[in-house]
């Protein structure tokens, strides 16, 4: 299964660290990552496979959540299904 | 990955209200036909509770995994008239009663079904169970009722227009502690269609699969915002944006019906493309007319701006779906809108202008109040006038109409969630009484005789 993580919030250090390596607990590897900051706001989209992850999509999307809140950041994992169906035939 | 992509769909999630309206289980019951009503219904009970069972729960799944909303997770069964007809009962509120509480067990949101369709004539279990609706409607919560009075193919069975004024103002007056809201789970119908995910008007027709999963989307605020990006275009570029639109919002039907049809081992039914507006601002199917440049909906030019808003969902819609069904068009109901409710506050909308929206698009004069004192053979006439747009248009109409108790024109009557408020709205004083009391069949068109 491959999901769509997006984090969007006040840039500061450590962003990029701190989702990672909560990404690193649950074995999830990131296949593409793009990052930008737009009006001040740190933006990042990740694909995610969780291919060889033994944990549960709740558990994981828990997990990040929680990180991004200590972030101070949005952190949303949604199937990458919703996007291509809506975008493409 | 393409960002731009994923941050739209976001933000029509997130800031446009974009959600999956409903899933909807139909279930057969016409094997729990019994001549004896405790076992008919104890039949009914298991049946929706087994095969239900996991409704709710896969609902909230595919909202957590996709981050898309579900507002409603609803059962509809074959019409209780059909299954109750059996029994020697005289009075089916128990069916309606049994129903309530399998809805209760699996925490669903609404059940439709307690329903007739007599639009040619009544059997004994029409007659009993259009008898037993009010009863049924202030006796239960999450029930909701249909009877289909009329259709292009059979014309309209004037006597069921008649019985139906007086039930809704006996509904109305059953419910008065909650000025009518019985009313608001009633709806009358024309050409009625089987595969219907919404309320209160949902039923599960009897052409229909044993089970089926059908969904309705919602997502006007997208299409409205969609539209503020084309101001002063001509209306060529204003319908490809909305079919566009239209493609991204059944797609996501799609996608949630499909997903919910594999996880509950449960047939595919249709998607229902119908825009459904919530009362929360940025929801409003009203505020989409606007934006096509009228200053409040219910002036001139609101019936053209529907026809277009009406055919261009469709359009989209049916591109992006395998299977497309229900009603599949704009709603307009007043007290779910806050667009609507604003005009008719304003006096910019009136219900003879309603009824002309209604020949154009999905579905009728729904959820509308009107005085308390309004008679039952006025009710009747507003019916027998829908019924005759929908027959002669070939398409679903419908009314849900709230005679609401003790109120006056100008009175707000508040149902609350996604029913909203409703502004009690002027209706024509002058009678219809003989008109009503004819009773007997307006005969079918010309033109539904096509063999």
């Amino acid at each position: 299964m491959k999901a769509i993580l997006t984090v969007i919030g006040r840039d500061k250090v450590g962003i990029i660290a701190g989702i990672s390596s909560e990404l690193v607990k649950f074995n999830i590897n990131i296949l593409d990552v793009n990052q930008t900051i737009m009006k001040e706001y740190f933006t990042m989209i990740m694909m995610l496979d969780f291919e060889n992850s033994d944990s549960n999509f709740d558990i994981v999307k828990e997990g990040l959540i929680t990180k991004g809140k200590e972030l101070g950041v949005d952190v949303k994992i949604q199937r990458e299904e919703i996007f291509n169906s809506m975008h493409s035939l | 990955m393409n960002t731009n992509n994923i941050l739209e769909t976001i933000k029509m999630i997130e800031e446009e209200n974009l959600d999956i309206r409903t899933i909807t289980m139909g279930i057969s019951l016409l094997d729990c036909i019994d001549s004896d009503g405790d076992k008919a219904r104890e039949k009914i009970y298991n049946k929706i509770t087994r095969s239900a069972k996991e409704l709710v729960r896969v609902g909230r799944e595919i909202e957590n995994e996709f981050g898309i909303p579900i507002v409603n997770k609803r059962v509809s069964v074959t019409p209780i008239s059909i299954v109750a007809g059996a029994t020697n009962e005289e009075n089916y509120v128990k069916f309606a009663e049994i129903l309530d509480r399998a809805a209760d067990h699996l925490g669903i949101d609404f059940i439709g079904g307690f329903s007739a369709l007599v639009q040619k004539g009544y059997t004994k279990g029409d007659k009993i169970l259009i008898n037993s609706i009010p009863e049924a409607l202030s006796k239960t919560k999450k029930v909701c009722s249909s009877v289909n009075i009329g259709s292009t193919r059979t014309g309209i069975n004037m006597d069921a227009v008649k019985e139906m004024g007086e039930i809704i103002k006996t509904t109305a007056e059953l419910t008065k502690e909650s000025k009518g809201f019985g009313c608001a789970k009633l709806v009358v119908f024309c050409n009625a269609v089987e595969d219907n995910p919404f309320m209160a008007g949902a039923f599960h027709g009897v052409g229909e699969a044993d089970k089926i999963i059908n969904v309705g989307v919602s997502g006007p605020g997208v299409v409205q915002r969609a539209l503020q990006k084309v101001k002063g275009e001509p209306f060529d570029v204003v319908a490809e944006t909305i079919k566009k639109t239209a493609f991204k919002i059944t797609r996501m039907g799609q996608l949630v019906a499909k997903e919910a049809s594999k996880r509950l081992n449960v047939l595919f039914g249709i998607v229902d493309l119908s825009l459904a507006p919530t009362p929360a601002i940025g929801d409003s199917v009203a505020h989409i007319l606007e934006e096509m440049g009228l200053e409040t909906v219910g002036t001139h030019g609101t019936t053209a701006a529907l026809a277009l808003l009406n055919d261009a969902v469709k359009k989209g819609g049916i591109m992006a779906c395998s299977h497309v069904g229900g009603l599949s068009g704009a709603f307009i109901p007043v007290s779910e809108d806050a667009g609507m409710i604003d005009a008719v506050l304003k006096g910019a909308l009136n219900l003879e202008k309603l009824e002309a929206m209604t020949a154009i698009c999905s579905v009728g004069l729904d959820m509308i109040a009107v005085p308390g004192d309004t008679s039952a053979e006025t009710i009747a006439a507003m019916i027998a006038d829908e019924a005759a747009i929908g027959m002669i248009n070939n398409k679903t109409t419908a009314v849900r109409i709230i005679p609401a108790p003790g109120c006056k024109v100008g009175d707000m009557v508040e149902f609350g969630g996604l029913l909203g408020r409703a502004p009690v709205m002027k209706v024509n004083e002058n009678s219809s009484e003989l008109f009503i009391q004819r009773g007997g069949r307006i005969p079918a068109p010309v033109h539904s005789f096509k063999n």
